[in-house]
């Protein structure tokens, strides 16, 4: 607790606090009250940290240390920051079947409140990335192409064009993007879980950010359009070769079979 | 009609006009031979027509994708009305093959109609090939066919590659990237190939359009002679055909051109275009506006060649890094090995029919088909050579294996390593035993006739299946095949006593004929002696 | 070849010359001939026959209903029109639609034709006679007499000098061609030693365009750079970008394994070719947890933590490292070009 109290001077501390806040109580009390007269209200927020806290050392502790500090199963938590422990339990890849570089995504299986309270107690332990707001991530008026450029440029190399996954080394890999939040992916690209390295807002900023969920939401949602017809799997050649081969060819050997195969003779009567 | 009353027919319309001409072209004389030539009936035989049209296919749909698209690599800054692309600097090139899709209407399906014609070509082929192959329908006379095919089958692999790499989008840019590192590789003239393929350092900005002139021009220009030549020798050495009763080397037994195959045949190149535009309607293929334009400092995982050139890439995957450093030069192995490799892979393929006729020493026409099962070793070595180029394929596709099957990238490569030198002797090894197996359930079926499914109770209470004799047709097609006897060197003292050496070649020529007709190696056909001894002591059930 | 001192007619090949004297093994059956042709229902039933021609005519009516509806299609649909069809997607309607209906016209055609052909043209199988191949002996001798004489007539047997410089002039011709080709492009010289980054020229983020400060530089990271002073619009920027395109990462000095490296690092930020030294591709799936970068082109892994060493693949050499510091504004800033060449080998690099 003495650490906790340190904490609470942090100039960060008033924002995970307002953050806590708009969380515990909802959309419709973010919708009412301005950001700018949200008090911090000391008692909600160590509230939140305790809780995180029991949380922490029912589901963290084993893996992490009961700090924070890290095992050998897992690395230290102190600074990883709000927005790691949102994307990572948020995504039900914490807590994890085993300690490993893949982590996968799995079911959640926090409520969002918990993960807040988590996230909390983790943000409490040092400074880091926070979990960002709802208009952070939002992808409403971003500029598509500029996204993909950018795309391209700092994620196609792992996640493929339209983020459609790929491998890394030693049964690693990149996963699908298909279907995951704006929220999470951004905390992706600020926090760097697992393999993937960060991509921070001093060498990307979050209008960037926004443009790359613009552009993935675009070509990997779940009504993106794929006007030549089936995607097959958004993969490229392989699986292009392999339609070619079982279904084009396939089919036009069992066309040929019938051209040529003689036509029923009458039975003998 | 006419006032003058003739005494002459008046020949009809139609007539007149083939009169016409052939006082020009000399028709009738080409029709005497060709019209009413005849065909066998067989699947597999159409599997070169199935080559034939998608590449007229393939020459149509490029005809009109040439009306629209730029072969230039100018910058533009694209407008058009695909959104994600709004404001990215890219190639003309590719802008222009974005409005094919996008603005130009049907554009979208004549380019995937091009493509999907171009993959089921390339596959065709090599089934075709293949085809040709395990029958054995390469012998004399067809080795020259066989070769033209064999180019046929290469160089619509770089027709293909050339004209993947058109649209300049990131993906096949990667491409030739490769190919331009896979040039730097080569000694002595790696730099000056690469420096004058380019025009330049790469990418430069010619190369699209040097690659278009290529893609329709040179590569279909030698294509279509290739195609032609081959139609003709078709034409010239009639069809082969499989052992059966009537069928003999000196006849081809079938339906006439007109009017069945004409039918059929024209038929066919319809259903086959027709089949591509409904594939090309319900697939996407390489969806370039999901790949953005090439720029060399961007990539995308995933990123492999077209299926027809993932056998090379294999190679290149897996192959160690080898690099020597002497004497102020590098000799690039990790790629030239790949490359030279990739080569002489699909030379051994063209030689082959060479190869096997010294071996046999058959100098003679062969229109009759073998069952594979009848000529082990050459099917074995076929199946040996598809399993390097399959095993190949998979490590051309490593990471999309990895991530799709949960499996290490790393442990893939090891697989294809090992799997290439293991693979195709396993795969020889095995193909030949069961071969030996057929040959042998042949020959058993002959002797015994064929399993009924009846179980008849004897006397003395045995239960014995009913074996049903085969009629005289069958008894035929299933002993029709040619079996060689293996060559000997021959006596090594000659009439004079006078010690003769064969000569190391002579020797190894009489070993691979051992390892093709010597005894275990192919199952004696049964004899007319041997048949009648069984049928005669078995007496009748 | 030690052959010459065995009598000609021993050796193997000797056994080819005469057609036919291959040894094989007899057939045991006789041929029986060609199966008698047996009619099929249409050949004997005129009701049969007559539900074939309609069923073949039926055919070709419908292709020509699928061109009509191809001409509709082309003129109703829009040619941004998406439409969701199950199971396909979220597909062009023109696309679908006109490949679709053409596919139809034309497989209607064929499925026509061939059913024609199947059910109501004769189906009885004829055999043709095969022809030699090989010309008649005394085609032959013709032949060879024929070219002896116009061989003989034209001299050029006895009139060397002719046939000689001949050969020469017809050897010689094509060189034309082949000097032609000599302006494809330039000779390679140093071109592919150097790259634009030089001593002093900051190293620009590539997301923002902006300078790049060693604060930006995060551990676990990943940043892409470019020398000041290139303009995505210049005309030579695809061409300087294949060469300069630089990847930034930050590692904690201590995890840094090769001395080298540290020293060319600022405060471990390390700066290392995007290039793969394999064939060229851009590499730069960064594990950031083991510094391990894979070229996700031909799978080649490379040790960031250690002198960008290769570990796994195809690769030949480690990537280049790019000499940085910071100058007075507080920017990371190249210290020189790169030590050696970027990218693939080849001959010359040494």
């Amino acid at each position: 607790m003495k650490k906790l109290s340190a904490r609470r001077r942090h100039p960060l501390a008033a924002v995970v606090v307002l953050l806590l806040a708009l969380a515990a109580t909802g959309g419709l009390y973010a919708a009412f009250a301005p950001a700018g007269k949200a008090q911090a209200d000391e008692t909600a927020q160590s509230l939140a940290i305790d809780e995180g806290k029991k949380l922490y050392s029912v589901g963290c502790a084993s893996c992490h240390g009961t700090g924070g500090q890290g095992t050998t199963d897992g690395p230290q938590l102190v600074g990883v920051g709000s927005a790691a422990v949102d994307f990572q339990v948020g995504t039900g890849r914490m807590p994890a079947q085993q300690p490993g570089a893949q982590v996968p995504k799995k079911k959640v299986i926090y409520t969002q409140a918990e993960i807040d309270q988590l996230a909390a107690y983790v943000a409490s332990l040092g400074a880091g990335p926070i979990t960002p707001n709802e208009s952070q991530v939002d992808p409403a008026g971003a500029d598509v192409a500029k996204g993909g450029d950018l795309f391209r440029t700092n994620c196609a190399q792992c996640h493929n064009f339209t983020g459609k996954g790929g491998a890394l080394t030693h049964g690693k890999y990149a996963p699908d993007l298909e279907g995951v939040s704006p929220k999470h992916i951004y905390e992706a690209m600020q926090t760097g879980p697992q393999s993937m390295p960060s991509f921070p807002d001093t060498t990307m900023p979050e209008q960037e950010k926004k443009d790359i969920i613009a552009y993935i939401k675009t070509v990997n949602g779940d009504d993106s359009a794929s006007p030549g017809g089936l995607s097959l799997g958004g993969l490229g050649p392989v699986s292009e070769g392999l339609f070619g081969w079982i279904f084009g060819l396939g089919g036009l050997i069992a066309i040929a079979v019938w051209v040529a195969a003689h036509t029923a003779k009458a039975k003998k009567s | 009609m006419s006032t003058v009353t003739d005494t002459k027919r008046k020949a009809p319309a139609g007539e007149r006009v083939a009169d016409w001409a052939d006082g020009r072209l000399g028709i009738y004389g080409l029709a005497k031979a060709n019209m009413r030539k005849i065909f066998p009936d067989h699947w597999s035989f159409m599997l070169g027509e199935i080559c034939l049209y998608s590449f007229i296919i393939i020459i149509l749909t490029g005809v009109y994708l040439t009306l629209f698209f730029h072969p230039s690599m100018n910058e533009v800054v694209y407008h058009g009305s695909y959104e994600p692309m709004q404001g990215i600097r890219m190639s003309e090139a590719y802008a222009s093959t974005l409005d094919i899709s996008f603005d130009v209407r049907g554009g979208l399906l004549v380019r995937q109609i091009h493509h999907w014609a171009a993959v089921i070509f390339l596959a065709g082929m090599f089934v075709h090939m293949f085809r040709v192959f395990f029958t054995g329908a390469y012998r004399k006379p067809r080795e020259i066919n066989w070769l033209f095919g064999f180019l046929l089958f290469v160089l619509g692999m770089f027709t293909g590659f050339t004209g993947y790499s058109l649209p300049d989008d990131l993906l096949s840019g990667t491409g030739v990237r490769f190919t331009q590192g896979a040039i730097l590789s080569m000694p002595i003239v790696g730099t000056y190939i690469s420096m004058f393929l380019f025009g330049g350092e790469f990418p430069g900005t010619d190369i699209i359009a040097r690659f278009y002139s290529i893609h329709i021009l040179l590569l279909p220009g030698i294509m279509l002679g290739l195609v032609v030549g081959h139609l003709i020798l078709v034409f010239f050495h009639k069809h082969t055909q499989f052992a059966g009763p009537g069928k003999t080397n000196k006849n081809v037994v079938g339906m006439p051109l007109l009017p069945v195959y004409m039918a059929k045949a024209g038929g066919f190149f319809f259903l086959v275009f027709g089949f591509i535009s409904i594939v090309a309607a319900i697939a996407s293929i390489n969806p370039i506006w999901a790949l953005g334009p090439y720029r060399p400092d961007q990539v995308s995982t995933g990123a492999q060649p077209d299926w027809y050139m993932g056998f090379a890439e294999g190679f290149v995957r897996v192959m160690p890094g080898w690099e020597i450093n002497l004497w102020g030069h590098t000799l690039v192995l990790g790629v030239l090995i790949p490359l030279v490799l990739f080569g002489v892979i699909l030379a051994a393929l063209a030689l082959y029919p060479f190869l096997e006729s010294w071996i046999t020493g058959d100098k003679r026409e062969h229109h009759i088909l073998d069952k594979p099962r009848n000529a082990p070793t050459r099917t074995a070595l076929g199946v040996a050579w598809v399993t390097i180029y399959f095993v190949m394929l998979i490590g051309g596709g490593n990471d999309i294996w990895a991530t799709h099957f949960h499996l290490s990238l790393n442990a893939i490569s090891w697989f294809v390593r090992i799997a290439f030198f293991l693979g195709p002797v396993l795969a020889f090894i095995v193909t030949r035993r069961i071969c030996l197996g057929l040959q042998r359930r042949d020959k058993e079926k002959v002797l015994h006739g064929r399993e009924s499914g009846t179980i008849k109770r004897l006397p003395h209470g045995e239960f014995v299946e009913i074996h049903e004799p085969l009629g005289p047709e069958q008894l035929y097609a299933l002993t029709a095949h040619e079996q060689y006897k293996p060559l000997e060197i021959g006596p090594t003292v000659d009439k004079n006593g006078v010690e003769r050496k064969p000569s190391a070649l002579q020797k190894l020529r009489a070993r691979l004929s051992r390892s093709y007709y010597g005894e275990g190696n192919q199952i004696a056909k049964p004899t007319a002696e041997e048949y009648k001894e069984i049928t005669s002591g078995h007496g009748h059930h | 070849m030690s052959s010459q001192e065995i009598p000609e007619e021993r050796l193997p090949a000797e056994q080819d010359t005469a057609h036919g004297a291959v040894e094989v093994a007899d057939d045991p059956f006789a041929d029986p001939g060609l199966p008698a042709h047996r009619p099929r229902i249409q050949d004997i039933d005129e009701r049969a026959a007559k539900r074939s021609e309609r069923t073949v005519a039926l055919m070709f009516t419908m292709s020509m209903l699928a061109t009509v509806g191809f001409i509709a299609s082309y003129v109703i649909f829009p040619v941004d029109k998406i439409v969701f069809i199950w199971p396909f997607g979220h597909v062009s309607a023109l696309n679908f639609s006109l490949g679709l209906t053409l596919g139809l016209a034309l497989f209607l055609i064929g499925t026509g034709a061939v059913h024609w052909a199947r059910t109501l043209m004769s189906d009885v199988e004829v055999a043709d006679d095969r022809h030699p191949i090989e010309a008649a002996p005394e085609v032959k001798a013709k032949v060879l007499a024929d070219f002896a004489a116009g061989a003989q007539e034209s001299a050029l047997g006895r009139r060397k000098l002719i046939r000689n410089t001949m050969f020469g002039a017809l050897a010689l011709v094509p060189l034309s061609g082949v000097v032609l080709l000599r302006d494809l492009g330039p000779l390679p010289e140093k071109k592919l030693r150097k790259t634009l980054w030089a001593k002093g020229k900051q190293l620009v983020n590539m997301n923002t365009m902006e300078p790049l400060r060693p604060e930006d530089v995060v551990v676990g990271s990943l940043t892409f750079a470019m020398p000041e002073g290139l303009e995505e619009d210049a005309h030579d920027f695809q061409n300087q970008i294949a060469k300069a395109a630089l990847m930034i990462v930050r590692i904690e000095p201590d995890d840094i394994k090769d001395k080298r490296q540290r020293e060319w690092a600022h405060e471990g930020i390390v700066a290392f070719s995007k290039i793969c030294t394999h064939v060229g591709c851009p590499i730069s799936l960064y594990e950031q947890q083991t510094h391990h970068v894979l070229c996700p082109c031909h799978q080649s892994t490379f040790d960031l933590s250690d002198g960008a060493r290769v570990i796994f693949g195809p690769a030949g050499h480690p990537l280049p490292q790019l000499r940085i510091g910071v100058n007075s504004e507080g920017n990371l800033e190249a210290l020189g070009d790169f030590a050696e060449p970027v990218g693939p080998a080849f001959w010359e690099r040494g």
